[in-house]
């Protein structure tokens, strides 16, 4: 799970040689062919639509107009952009902080105790977003949500509800962020040397320390991916900051959707989708700038590479 | 980290995964058509609507073959994209890869926005395979990725002895590399599948109501009125998602799969 943005090197076999024949490019017509059609081709539908022009009836004509870039960029939506990226911020920033952790200490136990935590991650992973929107909104609901609880136990006063709302949104939100989250780090947290925190632990290291000044320095590069990871993908979820949001929620998956489904105005949509992932591309970059080296280093002198 | 403090998180992590799918699974059991929880009661009449109501089992009939094909193309397109990646040196290769692993670096709602820009100049907007095939290419991810570790775990001097013994390529892969790879091929397989039948907004921009598959129909109940059948629907789902991840822990090692090094 971490090859999308962790990118491991790829081991070849010693004899890979020139004069393979043709076979190399038969296996890979297929492929080719149907990622070109089916990821590339559309995104440069969308970069084109953006400068279309929107005819009254629903759908659109060749031109090259502006108008949907100026309102992609007005005051409203460059609004919605910064509320988008802080929500996603936050999301990541408190997902990092569970899955860090967790991750870690998870891959200090057998291999055979991780596999229940590891198939739960897995289901959660792989449960609908319209199933978490749908859960975290019974969850806090007046009805059936945990305030009833926190009334049984005397805690509230009363029942009340919590969705939809602030505390909603980022509540599911890490929820997807999470499942993901702990994936990408697993296969960087399973190989480092489990040797390693007890060497720390060994010279005198608390803990704490051993973890923040050993292992940290030697997994910062797969953190950072698996923060640039998360921040995407919670930047593009559309169900939850529409179900479990107020309209100040709304984010620009919400505008994006409205506007090419309920609106159909497919070029403001499409200009929409670029801002969008120029915007998210930076930010992505930046979080693993961040980890090439630029923290603050908590290393000590002369870690071991 | 003293093992108070581990269990503390543990417990948090598993109550926080955990939490919502309580609630829901205590949902669909009210024998009434309310949302409590507690439930009122036990009833189990919901599960029974979600296999007898065409308006539930019709969309779940369609997902589940909208996943059964994609998660093909994305084995198809993963493993020769993979293998040659791993055999060979071509240069274009690497690029491919790239686009294969590039859905998960794009917003979701970007490749869904995508997919619908493309099936409308291709004039198929609506049309059953257009979910398919836009899932298929948006999934390759998942088995390109496992099956990127399942070769990388791979000793190249397995292959090195085969050739010097006069193996083929041919021979070389059905002997050797297909048979190591497969638990990686059918983690991937699974993945890919299991994501599809819960997608939501790629299906919704290809096909939305016209083949309306389970999430597609959830988010419609979930704005025109909620029922307890959504949460027997959604207990469903989490059950056959972990029932196909434990199996795929039973066929092969989970945390070798996942990307853990080779170690006993």
């Amino acid at each position: 799970m971490s090859a999308p943005t962790a990118g491991p090197a790829i081991s070849s076999p010693a004899d890979a040689r020139s004069g393979d024949g043709p076979w190399p490019h038969v296996l890979l017509a297929w492929p080719t062919v149907a990622l070109t059609l089916l990821f590339l081709v559309p995104l440069g539908i969308i970069a084109a639509l953006g400068f279309f022009r929107r005819i009254q009836a629903g759908f659109f004509e060749v031109a090259f107009v502006t108008d949907n870039y100026a309102r992609a960029l007005d005051a409203f939506h460059l609004e919605r952009l910064a509320v988008s990226v802080v929500l996603a911020l936050a999301a990541t920033l408190v997902t990092l902080l569970l899955a860090v952790p967790f991750t870690f200490l998870l891959t200090r136990r057998p291999r055979a105790r991780q596999v229940p935590y590891l198939v739960l991650v897995l289901a959660s992973l792989s449960l609908s977003e319209v199933i978490v929107a749908f859960a975290w909104s019974l969850l806090l609901s007046r009805t059936s949500g945990v305030s009833n609880l926190l009334v049984a136990l005397g805690l509230m006063e009363r029942a009340a509800s919590w969705s939809p709302g602030l505390p909603a949104v980022l509540l599911a939100y890490v929820f997807i962020a999470l499942p993901l989250a702990i994936l990408s780090l697993y296969p960087t947290f399973s190989r480092l040397d489990q040797e390693l925190p007890e060497a720390a632990g060994t010279m005198g290291a608390t803990p704490l320390a051993g973890f923040l000044t050993v292992v940290l320095p030697l997994v910062r590069r797969a953190v950072a991916a698996t923060g640039a990871l998360v921040f995407i993908f919670v930047l593009g979820a559309y169900v939850i900051p529409q179900t479990l949001g107020r309209p100040a929620q709304w984010t620009m998956p919400v505008h994006i959707t409205d506007q090419a489904i309920m609106k159909n105005h497919l070029p403001l949509a499409a200009s929409l989708a670029i801002v969008l992932l120029v915007v998210s591309s930076l930010v992505a970059i930046a979080i693993v700038a961040l980890g090439q080296g630029r923290w603050p280093r908590l290393a000590l002198p002369g870690r071991a590479r | 980290m003293s093992r108070w403090l581990r269990r503390a998180l543990f417990a948090l992590v598993v109550v926080y995964l955990l939490a919502p799918l309580v609630v829901v699974a205590g949902v669909s059991l009210n024998p009434r058509q309310v949302l409590f929880f507690p439930p009122e009661g036990v009833s189990l009449r919901w599960f029974g609507t979600a296999f007898t109501d065409p308006g539930w089992y019709r969309p779940a009939i369609n997902s589940l073959l909208v996943a059964t094909f994609a998660a093909l193309i994305a084995v198809s397109i993963a493993l020769p994209l993979s293998y040659v990646v791993w055999r060979y040196r071509v240069g274009y290769a690497r690029v491919v890869m790239a686009m294969g692993l590039a859905p998960f670096a794009l917003p979701p709602v970007i490749t869904a926005l995508g997919a619908l820009a493309l099936w409308i100049v291709l004039q198929s907007y609506g049309r059953p395979h257009t979910v398919v095939l836009s899932h298929g290419a948006f999934l390759t991810t998942l088995p390109l990725a496992t099956l990127t570790v399942g070769l990388q775990n791979l000793n190249p001097q397995l292959v090195e002895a085969a050739r010097t013994m006069g193996a083929t390529g041919g021979t070389v892969f059905r002997t050797i590399v297909f048979p190591y790879v497969r638990p990686y091929l059918l983690a991937g397989f699974v993945f890919a599948f299991v994501l599809s039948l819960n997608e939501y907004i790629i299906a919704y921009m290809t096909v939305g109501f016209t083949f309306e598959t389970l999430p597609v129909k959830i988010f419609a109940s979930l704005r025109y009125g909620y029922s307890p059948v959504m949460a027997a629907i959604s207990v469903l789902f989490f059950a056959v998602a972990v029932a196909l991840f434990a199996l795929v822990g039973r066929v092969g090692d989970l945390p070798r799969l996942l990307g853990a090094d080779e170690r006993a």
